[in-house]
């Protein structure tokens, strides 16, 4: 940029900006710029390093385009500025009038262009056709968007888990509420539980959509795919090395679109071998568990309003803060508050039917993924906190009796 | 914005036929005369334009750092949809409907418009448009917060405010096809003698063109718009996988108007640039015939390039090579017209006054755009940069540089010939030096930001995007309040600039130069000059 500025103003001899002073001018607003951003982390430029072959392709294509980009540019911008240089009139430059058209000219710079797209599009072709390729999966995960984090199912070992934000509420802050705590280094970054993988293994991930249209990104592997509700697409990514790979939901999905992020550990053979044990274990339905998405639990067993409160705030801290807020007050009309509504303080039947089957049209989804014992915490707690005091302690089998059979 | 002059002209001028009626409210509302109309279109994109700012200020102040400080993330949402439908609908398509108006009817020597009345309905019907879709903020739900592409499901949640928006690009759409009508017949229908259709000012060209890429896609998106109300309120189910639709048909339906849309919004800067550049090179355009069809090339092929928006859907591979390359041709006619701009300043002999200066800039930074358009072009480079601010980057560097400055450079261009009055040269220069440093200041460093992975469309991000967030956001707001430098310009050149030449510009050749004073009478052409045998732009 600094260079157009400076050449341009070589160009320009009715002036009341001369050259030195822009360039001052120039040279000062990033000086201003960079002295307070010093202390702080990165500068990067380009496309993280890649950790799958496609995500090699990607990259190699990326600076392959870009050479080619940056020679077109050497030469258009020789010959613009070699015309604002050479022909000024005020260095007594005469118009020559007569040349106007020339269809060599013209044949030769239209055929030129089309050939430097060939040679672009040829590497391209044999990617595509690369990336698309999803045959011969050595294993298939299916990956599932949701307002707002990710569902990620081993079908073939019948578990699944669900992926969420574990960045804290007071390390976000809110208007008007600064954070209360410093941000971590993995900020917006983290997860509660990871996409775990393989290394060398060629994996098939399906991705859709439960509500809105998300977007699987993760630039590393080279995948950024879309999510789209009632349709399933499929990508696929071998990782060549061992690491933690991160990335974010690629597309706007209302208010907590920012706060999505995708993590993928990718682990040697053995490591993923022991995972693998102890995720069946944890994350393996029970058989009358209708809805296979909650964890298993004991349904029957029966709490003190004491006990489960303190258990539901962390997992009203953990899902529904973002909307409702810790005040109970929520941002209304999108988000409205529990303190003082009529669906909390009412019968427990509508308040679980809420919870289980979420609210069509608004962003209140089904949050039946969560345990019975988890939606019976959070319910006691939002029925005991704030302006909300009713000493109604919700149990377990309460919930279980409600999910549909 | 000649309106005050032009009225004291229209009195103390020739014409017998007088002038005396309306007062200036009634003249507002009822005036028929495709100057006051153009002069209140560009008024209104000019307060659009800063509308369209504020919020985009607003994003950049809640990006300045990671965290929520200022927003609400809803509301972050609501800002970068409407900000964007403004920008568009609101501020650049009213502009170049401005500069059509008091343009081509100068330009190809007749009266007025072919349509005059419905001529002063396409303005009028544009404020209550804008009134829906501003007070979308202050209803339950807030303003649609989908982004600017409305994309269902997402779209289906919102409230009563996302109906709002979709009435009011109904009736902004339903101004554009009138507007694309009139000037479609105006210019077929109404040349003076011997302005032949390969004779016209490349300006009326690029509009001709331009006009009938709205009317083919402007009732696209109203049809597309229409079902997502449906579905919205009425149970069909066209985008809803639930009942038997499919959310990707949305997509598809939306970028068929989409597509051509971006070009809607650059073929009438290609118009003034190849009018600004002739001029301060003192030489004809380079290449006249080939500009025409390098034109309709682009026109026609904004046809067959929407499914590049929708990469990442997940369409078959011939889908995406198809996309990819239809994509790559454009860059063909797109080069033929950057050569020959270029040519045209080669042997020419240049001033750079504002006008120019701002062309120049154009032409920098546009190119940049076109190159970061054919990196996006690759589908597999594009499945890494979908969605980030990559495409924030090249898409602003095409439109704001390469719409928003052609605007700026026709505005300085022409203010001379409408009002009489010349701007201040050395503002006009500040004005364009600041712009073009605080607008790469603000958005160079977000191909970066879009490189290591940052999503558009979020209110926070992860600590390792600070850096050139801040930068972008330092940028944005000089960016931002030096374009106030051109609001003063413009207005102190209306109440008190230096008296202008009939041509300003000494070789300027297009009708309203050679055949008008400055300023142009309210009244002109009334006998169409005969220009057979003349010597004409570009020949």
């Amino acid at each position: 940029m600094s260079m157009n500025a400076s050449s341009l103003t070589d160009g320009q001899p009715i002036t009341g900006l001369g050259c030195n002073r822009l360039l001052g001018a120039v040279a000062a607003i990033f000086a201003l710029l960079a002295s307070p951003l010093t202390a702080f982390a990165s500068y990067d430029v380009n496309i993280p390093p890649p950790a799958t072959s496609v995500a090699t392709q990607i990259y190699g294509l990326h600076m392959y385009i870009l050479y080619f980009c940056a020679v077109i540019f050497v030469v258009v911008f020789a010959a613009m500025f070699y015309s604002i240089f050479k022909f000024r009139k005020s260095k007594g430059a005469k118009a020559d009038v007569n040349f106007h058209e020339s269809t060599l000219i013209e044949i030769i710079w239209t055929i030129i262009p089309f050939f430097i797209l060939l040679f672009m599009a040829v590497p391209a072709t044999k990617s595509v056709l690369d990336m698309k390729d999803t045959s011969n999966p050595d294993m298939t995960i299916k990956v599932t968007g949701y307002q707002w984090g990710w569902r990620y199912d081993y079908a073939a070992d019948d578990f699944g888990f669900y992926s969420t934000l574990s960045t804290p509420w007071n390390q976000i802050g809110q208007p008007g509420e600064p954070a209360t705590e410093k941000k971590g280094d993995d900020y917006l970054l983290e997860v509660d539980n990871p996409l775990v993988v393989p290394v060398g293994k060629r994996i098939r991930v399906l991705v859709t959509s439960n509500d809105v249209i998300h977007g699987w990104y993760v630039p590393q592997l080279g995948i950024n795919q879309y999510g789209i509700p009632g349709f399933i697409k499929d990508v696929w990514f071998k990782a060549d090395r061992v690491g933690t790979f991160k990335g974010q939901c690629s597309q706007i999905c209302g208010k907590l679109h920012g706060y999505m992020p995708v993590t993928v550990v990718v682990k040697s053979e053995a490591d993923y071998a022991k995972w693998l044990d102890e995720s069946k274990t944890k994350w393996k339905p029970k058989k009358n568990d209708a809805v296979a998405a909650a964890p298993a639990d004991d349904y029957t067993k029966v709490y003190t309003l004491a006990e489960t409160k303190a258990a539901g705030e962390k997992i009203y801290t953990a899902n529904c803060v973002a909307c409702h807020q810790a005040s109970g007050k929520g941002t209304p009309p999108a988000f409205p508050a529990l303190s003082g509504s009529k669906v909390v303080l009412g019968p427990v039947d509508g308040q679980i039917n809420l919870l289980l089957n979420g609210k069509a049209g608004t962003a209140m989804a089904s949050f039946a993924r969560l345990s019975d014992t988890d939606i019976a915490a959070v319910m006691t707690y939002t029925k005991n906190s704030w302006d909300n005091k009713t000493g109604k302690v919700v149990q377990p089998a309460d919930i279980k009796a409600k999910r549909k059979s | 914005m000649a309106s005050a002059t032009t009225h004291d002209q229209s009195h103390a001028g020739h014409d017998a036929h007088d002038h005396h009626g309306p007062g200036p409210w009634t003249r507002i509302f009822t005036t028929t005369n495709h100057k006051d109309i153009g002069s209140m279109y560009l008024w209104f994109s000019l307060v659009m334009f800063f509308v369209g700012g504020a919020m985009a200020l607003l994003i950049r102040a809640e990006l300045f750092q990671p965290g929520l400080q200022v927003v609400q993330p809803e509301f972050f949402n609501s800002l970068t949809t409407v900000h964007a439908l403004v920008m568009i609908f609101g501020a650049v398509m009213p502009a170049f409907v401005g500069f059509a108006n008091w343009l081509i009817p100068l330009q190809i020597g007749t009266a007025d418009m072919a349509f005059p009345r419905m001529n002063n309905w396409s303005f009028w019907l544009m404020i209550p448009a804008t009134f829906l879709l501003m007070a979308s903020f202050f209803v339950p739900g807030g303003a649609a917060a989908s982004g600017w592409t409305l994309y269902p499901p997402l779209v289906t949640q919102g409230g009563i405010g996302v109906d709002m928006t979709i009435l009011a690009i109904h009736i902004l759409g339903a101004s554009s096809i009138m507007g694309s009508i009139n000037i479609i017949t105006t210019i077929l229908n109404l040349r003076a003698p011997g302005m032949t259709l390969m004779r016209m000012p490349m300006f009326v060209w690029t509009w001709l063109i331009t006009a009938y890429l709205i009317i083919a896609v402007m009732p696209v998106l109203a049809g597309c718009i229409t079902m997502l109300l449906t579905d919205r309120h009425f149970g069909t189910s066209f985008f809803n996988a639930a009942g038997g639709g499919d959310p990707t048909m949305f997509m598809h339906i939306f970028w068929f108007f989409g597509h051509p849309e971006v070009y809607i919004l650059i073929l009438p800067a290609f118009g003034i640039m190849s009018q600004i550049i002739p001029t301060f090179a003192r030489k004809p355009l380079f290449g006249y015939a080939s500009m025409v069809y390098a034109t309709a090339s682009i026109a026609i092929l904004s046809f067959i390039v929407w499914g590049h928006h929708m990469f990442t859907v997940g369409m078959p591979a011939a889908g995406q090579l198809f996309f990819m390359y239809a994509t790559m041709l454009i860059a063909v006619p797109t080069g033929v017209k950057i050569f020959n701009w270029i040519a045209t300043m080669w042997r020419g002999s240049i001033s750079f006054e504002t006008p120019m200066l701002f062309a120049i800039g154009f032409l920098c930074m546009f190119t940049l755009g076109g190159f970061s358009g054919l990196v996006l072009a690759i589908v597999p480079v594009d499945i890494t940069l979908h969605n980030t601010y990559y495409v924030v980057a090249h898409f602003h560097y095409v439109l704001f540089p390469g719409a928003i400055w052609a605007l700026m450079a026709g505005v300085y261009f022409w203010l001379p010939k409408w009002t009489g009055r010349m701007y201040n040269e050395s503002l006009g220069k500040w004005h364009f030096w600041i712009s073009a440093i605080s607008f790469n200041v603000t958005f160079f460093p977000q191909h970066f930001l879009g490189l290591a992975g940052m999503p558009r469309r979020i209110p926070d991000y992860a600590l390792q995007f600070s850096d050139w967030n801040q930068i972008s956001t330092v940028g944005a707001f000089v960016l931002g309040f030096s374009q106030l430098l051109f609001v003063y310009n413009v207005v102190s050149t209306i109440r008190s600039g230096k008296k202008a030449e009939q041509k300003q510009w000494d070789s300027a050749d297009s009708l309203e130069w050679t055949h008008l004073p400055s300023p142009v009478p309210y009244h002109t052409f009334e006998t169409p000059p005969d220009l057979r045998g003349a010597k004409m732009a570009g020949h």
